[in-house]
């Protein structure tokens, strides 16, 4: 468990001080590069309204979130269940993802306008791909001995996906939920920052405007903090769920 | 009035196209299989042994012939018989009780009776207490056992063994024919058997098929005259040595090329 946490620990806190060792040896001025402390300072000065932003943030990047999951699931089943499908429409889903971000939402805006919609139709695009994809990769690969069982002993079609390709598919759609949850809340800023009147993209916005460049680092490290929130919710998830693998360091009896 | 086998096929032929060329696996293929009798296909690795029995579960449809159940045309039909592949093909994310109890549930077992059964028997062949376990905390030979149980527990007129101890190390191997020898003669199912040890064959079956390499024709029958229950040093007896020699001359027989 030590050996776990002792090393992130370490280098973060080494970097911490290599930084402000730097900003003071070169004596930067802050509205450059402001040092660790004065950040926290900041933070601390502007927290209740930084609270309240990063509540938004959370809310809005949750809802995202749910619904990109809930999308990704649903797509992965269809063109599971559809290969034509699959085919026909996996360059358009591909493609749908090359489009930049910073492309993307302000044409969202320009159609849905300001409200919740165009963040949450951004964040759905954004976040349904790596679950859709990743899933879809697991349906597909389930062990096929297993496969081969359930055929000879004459399971249904129902059955297979029950008892053998959802479960198989789990590991693959947690690894993509961990990718979706690191991006999300990064996307929810640059949403926000384009147009809202709230969320930490907005107060970043502000700050920016006014150089408050201390406080921009302020709302970084709160954007750091949500999206590792969001990872490690969903390891948590992973590891609650999937129980059945044999934990590493411990001997597995699988064999050939 | 002749008792209607168990399993019956006739005239079986199957070819799989290979880059163009016609391949073919069985050469006219018939056999049976009666009421609580064991049956052994003997034959060379890749002798097409797994592609009968994907014919007889089912899954394929042969080219030729036809299969029947228990007195019924089964042909290219799923569902009638239980199964014991070489791997143990546990699933992983399901307790080992569990991994029996959905097997029978999908042969139409009420699913309180199939939890009930696969405790029961899993407690009967003494691995009770890993009932709740996953299958990986278990050796080779105990997933072998679990995967025996799950074929032997699922209510169908057949069970096909798929050279079940391939995957097994020597002295594991000799300890699971024991056992499978002792379960099966308290519990007599119809069981059709595929391996390529001579001398499991002669320790497990009442009647052994031996086959030729691809394509697979039926080169012989044999009726083994040991009597049950089996002895375990039944493989001293000077009969066995001889079957074994003669076994093995057929097998030279029938691929010279190869000693």
């Amino acid at each position: 468990m030590l050996r776990n946490i002792v090393p992130p620990v370490l280098s973060v806190t080494v970097f911490l001080l290599v930084w402000q060792a730097a900003c003071k040896m070169f004596s930067l001025p802050p509205y450059m590069l402001p040092d660790p402390l004065r950040v926290a300072e900041r933070m601390a000065e502007d927290s209740s309204l930084l609270l309240k932003h990063v509540a938004a943030t959370f809310q809005l990047a949750l809802m995202g979130v749910a619904a990109g999951v809930a999308a990704g699931i649903i797509v992965a089943l269809i063109l599971h269940f559809v290969p034509w499908l699959r085919s026909a429409v996996a360059p358009l889903i591909v493609m749908s993802q090359n489009i930049p971000l910073i492309v993307l939402a302000p044409l969202l805006i320009m159609w849905f306008g300001f409200g919740l919609s165009p963040k949450l139709i951004l964040l759905v695009i954004i976040c349904f791909f790596p679950i859709a994809w990743s899933m879809l990769a697991g349906l597909r690969h389930a062990e096929p001995h297993l496969r081969e069982y359930l055929a000879m002993i004459g399971a249904s079609r129902r059955q297979m996906l029950l008892r053998l390709e959802l479960p198989a598919s789990l590991p693959y759609f947690f690894s993509g939920l961990k990718i979706t949850t690191t991006y999300s809340v990064s996307s929810v800023v640059v949403a926000e920052w384009l147009g809202s009147s709230k969320g930490i993209g907005y107060y970043l916005y502000l700050k920016f405007k006014g150089y408050d460049i201390a406080a921009a680092f302020g709302a970084v490290a709160c954007i750091i903090a949500l999206s590792l929130l969001f990872y490690g919710a969903a390891a948590l998830l992973e590891r609650l769920v999937i129980r059945w693998r044999p934990r590493t360091g411990e001997k597995g009896g699988r064999q050939a | 009035m002749s008792p209607i086998h168990k399993l019956e096929l006739s005239g079986v032929s199957k070819s799989y196209r290979r880059r163009g060329h016609l391949l073919p696996v069985l050469d006219h293929i018939s056999l049976h299989v009666r009421e609580g009798e064991f049956v052994t296909l003997l034959g060379p690795s890749g002798s097409g042994k797994s592609t009968l029995f994907r014919l007889i579960g089912g899954v394929e449809r042969p080219d030729e012939g036809s299969i029947s159940i228990a007195g019924k045309e089964m042909t290219g039909k799923t569902g009638h018989v239980s199964y014991m592949p070489q791997q143990a093909s546990l699933f992983p994310w399901m307790s080992v009780a569990d991994n029996i109890s959905t097997a029978l549930v999908t042969c139409g077992v009420e699913k309180k009776e199939a939890k009930e059964q696969a405790r029961e028997w899993l407690s009967r062949i003494t691995l009770g207490d890993v009932a709740d376990e996953y299958p990986h905390v278990l050796s080779g030979g105990m997933q072998q056992r679990v995967s025996f149980l799950r074929a032997l527990l699922m209510p169908r007129d057949v069970m096909c063994l798929d050279e079940p101890f391939a995957a097994l190390d020597a002295l594991t191997r000799a300890e699971m024919q024991r056992w499978l020898l002792e379960l099966w003669e308290s519990n007599r199912r119809s069981v059709l058997f595929v391996t390529h040890s001579i001398e499991e064959a002669l320790i497990l079956s009442d009647r052994i098929y031996v086959l030729s390499r691809a394509p697979a024709r039926i080169l012989r029958e044999i009726t083994v005259p040991f009597e049950r229950p089996r002895r375990s040093d039944v493989w001293t007896l000077q009969e066995f040595v001889e079957l074994k020699k003669d076994v093995l001359e057929l097998l030279e027989e029938g691929e010279p090329a190869i000693v």
